[in-house]
């Protein structure tokens, strides 16, 4: 198995009096086709850890390799690069743009590919008939459900075929029954060969994941591999 | 398996740029209005002044046209160690014979009233003045007539009078049909013709014109001296013909002879608008530079309300450039709405202003043009710093804000 992501002794710091060391010599390696949840409290480096695998900041030392691609020492524009081509972000707040429709929001996720807008649809298309959303595809997020909008963002992370799909807290603003149905989409973009990584912070969530990564004080406390997984190795 | 360069760098579309700077615009359409009103006012006021003084001015051209830059009026100076007024009574033949001359004709205040009829008392003159004149003067002033004929040869001895479109209104008379006289100085006087406005010598429109023969005999009783000599002189000439007029019309003093252009006084006029014009032009660039300052203001509050857009932005791939150039693109569509709006606006005052005015609409390409390379432009000064300070904005923090 070839690794889609590396993080190599990674160190993040916030400079402040003392300063703060969100992220404390962090490695972790995260192979093609893995589903992985990083868990942990807020204040545990979670959210920094998620910025920096994608690639939104930078690490003060260390490298993040994504599909071999270092991007520590990368420009803010090849940075950009790498996020509209080997990365999809699922937020918990689903940041769908209002008054627009859900294909083109999921459009959108390929906009910055400098891709014939014509080209887009059709694949955004194709993304919202993956997440089972192919006749809503005209509504705007305002007509959606919770679960369909949070769907809709699905499609969007996936329509330009990235390496890794991250995941905020992707059931964080969801009620149970919805949030289960993104988490059955989730599975199975898994089964289908996405990399995906979740962050969370809901202990029940990620027990239920093949691999867990227990983040506590920038560290990394546990890396729990469920044995039954045919993932793991 | 591990390739070590960066992948092709993330791309957007000119077609895309204006989608993407136009989403905020539609997404929130009132206040889009509203912070167009600024800079379509101060277009509009720029493009209405051009306008307006370009129409006025096409005015005052036609009329100069009408009335020839190759007239010339020559009148006897006054006033002490001027002269007595008057000029000599071979002025008319005289100067007909300076070469570039194509008409000479004379025109003289003979102190007389016009009344409708002997029962009206000599003290209600309604302001007409009588004026003795040659043939030639409806040629040379380039007149015309509303009804009826101008002096002639014969009827210049007659007692005939012709009255200028003022005189000819307060007396009631629209027409010479009726066989009409009017009571001059003891004699009736049959009205023959009525004169249109006259742009060369405004003081035409209140007077009651007689032959200077008829004037000699039925009103002076004596003969006339010429008051005012007009000359119409070939193209170009008049400035020539200026010069030598003071010495052929009265060689024994050249010096109480004074000659004008009657286009000058317009000619000046003009020069007297534009005055106002650049003053209004200021105004019109105070209100543009109040309405850019309001764009710049939306847009840095557009920036602030969409943080996690642009964030989401950044996550998808879009670069720095990108963000800049969506909120660039956002001030200057919002600039240049208000600019084609300002234009139409402007256009519409100027063309309502100039029919009620009687004037030719004239809205000039430059205005037009300038109008909106101004809008845009403001726009573009105005979008530099919200856009710059979008672009400027982490992913993390943009992210984080909601």
């Amino acid at each position: 198995m070839s690794a889609a992501l590396e993080l190599v002794d990674v160190v993040k710091t916030y400079p402040g009096e003392p300063p703060v060391r969100a992220l404390d010599s962090v490695s972790l390696r995260v192979d093609k086709g893995e589903m992985v949840g990083i868990v942990g409290p807020s204040g545990s480096g979670k959210s920094t850890l998620l910025h920096i695998i994608g690639t939104l900041d930078r690490p003060t030392s260390g490298e993040v390799l994504l599909g071999g691609v270092a991007t520590a020492h990368m420009s803010d524009r090849n940075l950009s690069a790498v996020r509209s081509q080997m990365l999809g972000f699922v937020f918990q707040q689903f940041f769908l743009m209002e008054g627009v429709s859900a294909l083109d929001n999921v459009a959108d996720g390929l906009l910055y590919r400098g891709i014939a807008p014509a080209k887009r649809r059709a694949a955004a298309m194709e993304a919202l008939d993956r997440v089972g959303l192919a006749h809503r595809v005209h509504h705007v997020p305002s007509k959606l459900s919770g679960g369909e909008r949070q769907r809709v963002a699905i499609a969007r992370a996936i329509v330009n075929r990235p390496q890794i799909v991250l995941a905020d807290e992707p059931t964080g603003n969801l009620d149970s029954r919805s949030g289960a149905a993104v988490m059955e989409l989730v599975r199975d973009l898994h089964s289908d060969g996405h990399t995906v990584i979740i962050i969370t912070h809901d202990r029940e969530l990620a027990d239920s994941l093949p691999r867990r990564v227990s983040m506590r004080d920038g560290r990394i406390e546990q890396d729990a591999n469920d044995l039954t997984s045919v993932e793991s190795v | 398996m591990s390739a070590t360069v960066a992948p092709p760098p993330s791309r957007l579309r000119l077609g895309d740029v204006l989608r993407v700077g136009s989403l905020g615009l539609r997404s929130r359409r009132l206040r889009t209005g509203l912070s167009t009103l600024g800079v379509a006012i101060g277009i509009a006021a720029m493009v209405g002044v051009l306008g307006l003084s370009a129409s006025s001015q096409e005015d005052l051209n036609s009329k100069i046209r009408a009335l020839g830059t190759n007239l010339l009026e020559v009148q006897a100076s006054q006033g002490f160690g001027r002269g007595a007024g008057v000029l000599p009574d071979t002025a008319v033949a005289m100067t007909s014979r300076i070469g570039p001359v194509t008409a000479v004709s004379s025109l003289t205040t003979v102190t007389a009233t016009v009344r409708r009829t002997d029962m009206i008392s000599e003290g209600i003159t309604g302001g007409i003045g009588v004026f003795a004149a040659d043939p030639g003067l409806l040629a040379t002033l380039h007149a015309s007539l509303a009804d009826g004929r101008f002096l002639d040869a014969a009827t210049a001895t007659y007692p005939a009078v012709v009255l200028g479109s003022t005189a000819a209104q307060k007396l009631g008379i629209v027409d010479v049909a009726d066989g009409l006289r009017v009571f001059i100085a003891g004699n009736w006087f049959d009205v023959i013709g009525i004169l249109d406005p006259v742009a060369a010598a405004p003081g035409l429109d209140r007077a009651a014109i007689v032959g200077l023969p008829a004037a000699e005999t039925y009103i002076v009783g004596d003969s006339i001296d010429p008051g005012t000599v007009y000359v119409r002189t070939e193209d170009g000439a008049a400035d020539m013909v200026s010069a030598v007029l003071p010495n052929t019309v009265n060689p024994a003093t050249p010096e109480e002879v004074q000659v004008t252009r009657p286009s000058d006084a317009l000619a000046a006029q003009e020069a007297a608008s534009s005055a106002f014009t650049s003053l209004f032009l200021g105004l019109g660039a105070v209100a543009l530079l109040v309405g850019g300052i309001g764009i710049a203001n939306v847009m840095v509050i557009a920036v602030i309300e969409r943080r996690t857009e642009i964030g989401l932005r950044r996550a998808l791939g879009a670069t720095r450039a990108h963000i800049r150039r969506q909120f660039l693109t956002e001030a200057v569509l919002l600039a240049g709405a208000g600019g084609v709006v300002g234009v139409l606006l402007g256009a519409l005052v100027t063309a309502g202003y100039a029919r009620a005015q009687d004037w030719q609409i004239v809205i000039p390409p430059v205005a037009i043009a300038g109008g909106l390379v101004a809008a845009i432009l403001i726009g573009g000064i105005a979008g530099l710093y919200p856009a710059a300070r979008a672009a400027r904005l982490p992913p993390t923090e943009a992210l984080r804000s909601n």
